[in-house]
């Protein structure tokens, strides 16, 4: 798996349930996060009205100048996208692992009510686990 | 950030290296549609090569494309994970301030942004595994400047309607993969 700097959940009503850093420079605080996630949940939309051909599923891959975006939406609405750095390979990988642990860990909860912030230790653990191992390689630059 | 290494001379400038594959793949574009902004949001030019969905008429079209690129453009330079020191979120960014995106993918096509220093926005939607078309964007910058803006019957601000600069942005993109 590749090094990421961070990881958002969106739930379907574009609310931000889960948020984890792992190494950006400039924290950012809650509110802005949520802030961010929610932007990018009408962004998501947006993006699948202007589509010249029907079928569109909204945005997979943003590319900017210092970090690429890579968003996977499942059936259900759920969104996950990931910052890293431009090019990184795996990311889609990556993100249907992210998908599976989180059905594994989270919607298996009897205690996890629905579209409520994540507060799953499993599922932090066996996160960090699956990022971690290339977390050393970012900051060894 | 910067731009345009170099191109300072005219005519010779006007053709990078060409991608390769000359519009081989019939007489089809592989590019759905452009559109040109300036700096307020009005647009200057909207080009429509192979469009089969159109969802809002074009006035509505326009300003949510308009209004999505603002946003974007806020999103990346606040989302950026490399500068400690961002603005906040609502805050409108001067072209160039921040980091800016050049191209999102989606499953049916790739829109692909390019703003000049002077607040021009270049749109470019094509099909969705073209590859990285900051060069095309480039050439189509070129090609306003010389024959939009050097026109000296074109007033700022107002819808482009030179003849000669939508012929030769046709015959290139035909060109383009």
């Amino acid at each position: 798996m590749a090094a990421i700097y961070s990881l958002f959940i969106i739930n379907k009503s574009g609310g931000l349930i889960y948020y984890k850093d792992y190494g950006s420079a400039g924290r950012m605080d809650t509110n802005d996060s949520l802030r961010l996630a929610s932007l990018w949940h009408s962004m998501h939309a947006i993006s699948q009205q202007l589509s010249p051909t029907t079928g569109c599923n909204g945005i997979d891959l943003l590319r900017a100048d210092t970090f690429d975006l890579h968003c996977f939406q499942s059936l259900t609405g759920t969104k996950f996208f990931v910052i890293c750095e431009p090019s990184a390979p795996y990311m889609e990988l990556l993100l249907k692992v992210i998908y599976e642990l989180y059905t594994d860990y989270v919607l298996k909860n009897p205690f996890y009510e629905m579209e409520m912030p994540i507060r799953c230790e499993l599922f932090d653990l066996n996160l960090s686990q699956v990022v971690q191992k290339d977390r050393v390689a970012l900051l060894a630059r | 950030m910067q731009f345009f290494s170099g191109s300072t001379s005219t005519e010779s400038s006007l053709l990078p290296a060409a991608p390769p594959g000359t519009g081989a793949g019939g007489p089809g574009n592989n590019a759905h549609m452009l559109y040109i902004f300036n700096r307020a949001g009005v647009c200057l030019l909207y080009r429509e090569w192979n469009r089969p969905l159109r969802t809002l008429d074009p006035q509505q079209d326009h300003k949510l494309m308009f209004g999505l690129l603002f946003s974007l453009r806020s999103f990346t330079a606040k989302i950026d994970p490399t500068t400690a020191e961002k603005g906040n979120l609502g805050v409108p960014l001067l072209p160039g301030q921040g980091c800016s995106f050049y191209s999102f993918k989606t499953n049916t096509y790739q829109l692909n942004f390019m703003e000049t220093p002077s607040g021009i926005k270049l749109i470019l939607i094509t099909h969705s595994r073209t590859g990285d078309q900051r060069e095309a964007l480039k050439y189509i910058y070129n090609l306003y400047v010389e024959y939009v803006v050097k026109n000296p019957l074109y007033v700022p601000g107002t819808p482009i309607q030179c003849d000669l600069f939508t012929k030769n942005l046709d015959q290139y993109v035909r060109t383009l993969i």
